[in-house]
């Protein structure tokens, strides 16, 4: 039966049908899904690690014991697990390990746009790369396949567009798969002597899928009427391509992207007048096509930057660009914002009246950098506000340490955040660590985490006492206050900030979003008492706005959370039933 | 067949993915190919969203271009300007007259444009703007704005009625089935 699947939960359906059994991931846009998707299936055992890193080695542990296995993250998720990755490739695997990638080219939730597929060439592992929900599921389960018929973890690349995209896909069974582990230290102990009899098996291995490459169906030649120009694409780029061209010309589709069928390519272009390249992002493919000795048209005319589109592909191909209807009226942007009722805006509006210097991370809370908050001032990576907060503080010393925080999420604290104040416990800076602890992975949808006591699926699971933990790694000043309380968060950076001492603030409070989290009932503006002073404007609650002079609180959206009560001098905002 | 588009926009959080899995749903049934593309993440965050859903006898690109779109269907007045000169010069934008400030006007760095709809004539586009929350509250929920739009924009198409309320009882559950179909009716039929 057809039916409509999106492109994560294909990959998902093929790691299901493939009889993969192990999943431990960590969420990323716009890799989550799959996991998430994956989870919904009782023959899978699937969870949440703290990061990529410990994901991929967990879910090499289970390949390694004989289970078909997984791990999925976003592409700069693949950065923090490169360790295991660069080394897996070594020892290969035992029972097949596939691993998910997700590049997000246009940057729609992501802090930069990288190209994966330098890690596959690098770390020497085959890559393919699905162009809609019906490969994913086909690749997915060809990847099991070439990963133990080559020995190697296989990654797949998904992008944005594949794995955001409902198309049309069939289901197939499940296949059962068992294999048992043998001990064999040669291969898995990875110390000199043994790495460098692995080494050329790796070299040798590359130069197998290559060859494989040449004869496999997924890199096909499309046939074109008009071979004036022929085109080498993948991913959504095939997409935009066949959109605008249809089968007028020839088209090289590449479904593995590293190693390229070399072969294949040189044929392809020879039975063409003008080789065209077609890829988001870096010239990967053009590169290798040049070292061909292969002339070729690709990032001098499609740009490295951004996200493709039928109409860009369009306009470097010569086409006429459609018409298109405009307006004189400058139309103001909708940026996104932290909801109403959000724990993180009271934290950021204290941080900002204390003119505090604020390194954050990566989070919903990255927000705060925004306007009329606009109380951040530096965002890296993962775990990167509480590493450079120390090295901030050690170059300027008293003068950076009594008026600089890092701010960052309870999920992204246990991902890469600990570590950094284990530096600051051992190399002693005074620095203020704000933990921003809503309970919850928010930013990717509400995924659990080692903080919040439940597993992915939902049931109650070990759990991480935040507190304890920052203690144990050595921090004497650790306190707790709630977001709400403008008082209490108040005094609570002065006296941290204050402190000839490393202290850490864990300011907590459950994303609003969250289904079980209680909501008051909305305030109210006396218009009365309303000055028209726009005190409460300063949050940057999407709840408020002013309205002939006057506060007005928009009661569909308002959640109670009374931050606003608390900045009108006047008494104007109150909420009705409470003195 | 030629591919038919049809843009989906809003604000994050609107709940737009309703409409895009019964129009995925319907086109499906009706033996087309179908793809169905949103992005998820951080423009969730009560930002400027977009679902494209086409469908045709093939169907490569996930996406909708500028001049592209057959229909856009807004949830919000604002974001039907906004994406305007993604409709074909002869497209129809249907609309929910529904205002939502976003946070340039809330601190007052812009203001939210009058007269949209007559704006949008203006420049040449068919309007077609109904109050959805009225409607939707009459239907017995004001959440059902999704689906008097959905009824609305079922008007523009030659599928038979009894296609739509099919999908409709596929996707809904079904104790809210009956408001639903009322939703759908209010808007084919004001």
């Amino acid at each position: 039966m057809k039916e409509l699947m999106l492109g994560n939960k294909a990959v998902a359906r093929g790691l299901y049908e493939a009889g993969c059994q192990f999943i431990s991931s960590y969420p990323g846009t716009p890799s989550t899904e799959v996991t998430e998707e994956a989870a919904k299936y009782p023959e899978i055992y699937c969870e949440w690690a703290p990061n990529e890193k410990v994901a991929m080695e967990a879910a090499f542990g289970a390949s390694l014991a004989g289970k078909r296995s997984f791990c999925g993250m976003k592409h700069v998720g693949l950065n923090v697990a490169a360790d295991p990755l660069y080394t897996m490739s070594y020892t290969g695997v035992n029972a097949g390990m596939v691993i998910v990638v997700a590049d997000d080219p246009g940057m729609h939730s992501s802090q930069n746009e990288q190209d994966s597929r330098h890690h596959a060439m690098a770390a020497k592992v085959p890559m393919l790369e699905p162009a809609d929900s019906s490969e994913a599921i086909e690749f997915a389960k060809l990847a099991y396949e070439l990963s133990e018929s080559f020995d190697t973890p296989v990654i797949i690349k998904m992008c944005t567009r594949v794995a955001h995209s409902q198309s049309v896909v069939e289901r197939g069974e499940r296949a059962v798969f068992e294999k048992s582990y043998e001990k064999n230290i040669a291969k898995y102990v990875m110390m000199p002597g043994n790495a460098k009899k692995r080494h050329p098996i790796v070299e040798e291995r590359t130069r197998k899928l290559a060859e494989w490459a040449e004869t496999c169906t997924i890199n096909r030649v499309e046939d074109g009427r008009d071979r004036t120009i022929g085109i080498i694409t993948s991913s959504t780029s095939y997409q935009y391509v066949k959109e605008i061209a249809g089968d007028l010309y020839p088209v090289l589709k590449l479904g593995m992207v590293w190693p390229l069928p070399e072969k294949k390519i040189i044929d392809f272009a020879a039975s063409v007048e003008k080789l065209y390249v077609v890829e988001e992002l870096d010239g990967f493919i053009e590169a290798h096509v040049r070292s061909l000795g292969l002339g070729c048209i690709g990032k001098e005319l499609f740009s490295n930057i951004d996200e493709f589109s039928q109409s860009i592909i369009a306009e470097k191909l010569g086409y006429e660009p459609k018409n298109t209807l405009s307006l004189k009226e400058a139309i103001p942007p909708r940026p996104p914002v932290m909801c109403s009722g959000c724990p993180h805006r009271g934290l950021f509006y204290t941080l900002k009246k204390n003119k505090v210097t604020v390194l954050g991370d990566i989070g919903c809370y990255t927000l705060g950098a925004v306007a009329p908050l606009s109380a951040m001032e530096m965002t890296l990576c993962m775990g990167a506000s509480v590493s450079a907060l120390h090295g901030f503080n050690k170059a300027l010393g008293e003068s950076a340490e009594g008026n600089t925080v890092a701010v960052i999420g309870d999920s992204t604290f246990m991902h890469s955040g600990m570590t950094g104040l284990a530096n600051i416990a051992y190399n002693q800076t005074n620095s203020t660590v704000i933990i921003l602890d809503n309970s919850i992975t928010g930013m990717t949808g509400h995924q659990q985490n080692p903080t919040t006591g439940f597993n992915l699926r939902g049931d109650p699971a070990g759990k991480i006492d935040l507190e304890s933990l920052c203690r144990a790694m050595g921090i004497k000043r650790v306190r707790v206050v709630d977001p709400y309380d403008l008082k209490a968060c108040d005094e609570a950076v002065k006296e941290e900030l204050a402190a000839k001492e490393p202290s850490v603030i864990i300011s907590r409070r459950p994303c609003a979003l969250l289904k079980n989290v209680k909501h008051n009932p909305p305030v109210k503006v006396d218009p009365e008492k309303c000055r028209s002073c726009k005190s409460c404007m300063r949050i940057g609650c999407p709840s408020i706005s002013i309205k002939n002079g006057k506060a007005v609180i928009d009661e569909t959206l308002c959640v109670g959370c009374d931050v606003c009560t608390q900045l009108c001098g006047f008494g104007a905002i109150t909420r009705p039933g409470r003195e | 067949m030629e591919t038919k588009n049809i843009m989906i926009v809003g604000v994050g959080g609107q709940g737009s993915l309703l409409a895009s899995k019964l129009l995925g749903h319907l086109f499906l049934s009706m033996g087309c190919d179908v793809k169905v593309s949103e992005v998820h993440g951080m423009s969730q965050r009560g930002g400027s969203v977009v679902t494209y859903v086409r469908y045709g006898e093939k169907v490569y690109s996930p996406v909708i271009d500028k001049g592209e779109a057959d229909m856009i269907v807004s949830f919000e007045l604002l974001e039907a300007a906004r994406w305007l000169s993604y409709l074909k010069t002869d497209g129809v934008v249907i609309t929910n007259t529904q205002k939502i400030d976003p946070m340039p006007v809330i601190t007052g760095a812009a203001e939210y444009p009058e007269e949209l709809v007559k704006k949008m004539s203006d420049a040449g586009a068919k309007v077609d703007a109904l109050d959805c929350v009225s409607l939707a509250a009459e239907a017995g929920s004001v959440k059902a704005v999704n689906i008097v739009l959905l009824g609305r924009l079922s008007k523009y198409f030659d599928i038979p009625e009894e296609k739509w309320l099919a999908s409709i009882e596929a996707i809904v559950p079904p104790k809210f089935l009956d408001m639903n179909k009322k939703a759908f009716e209010l808007g084919r039929k004001v």
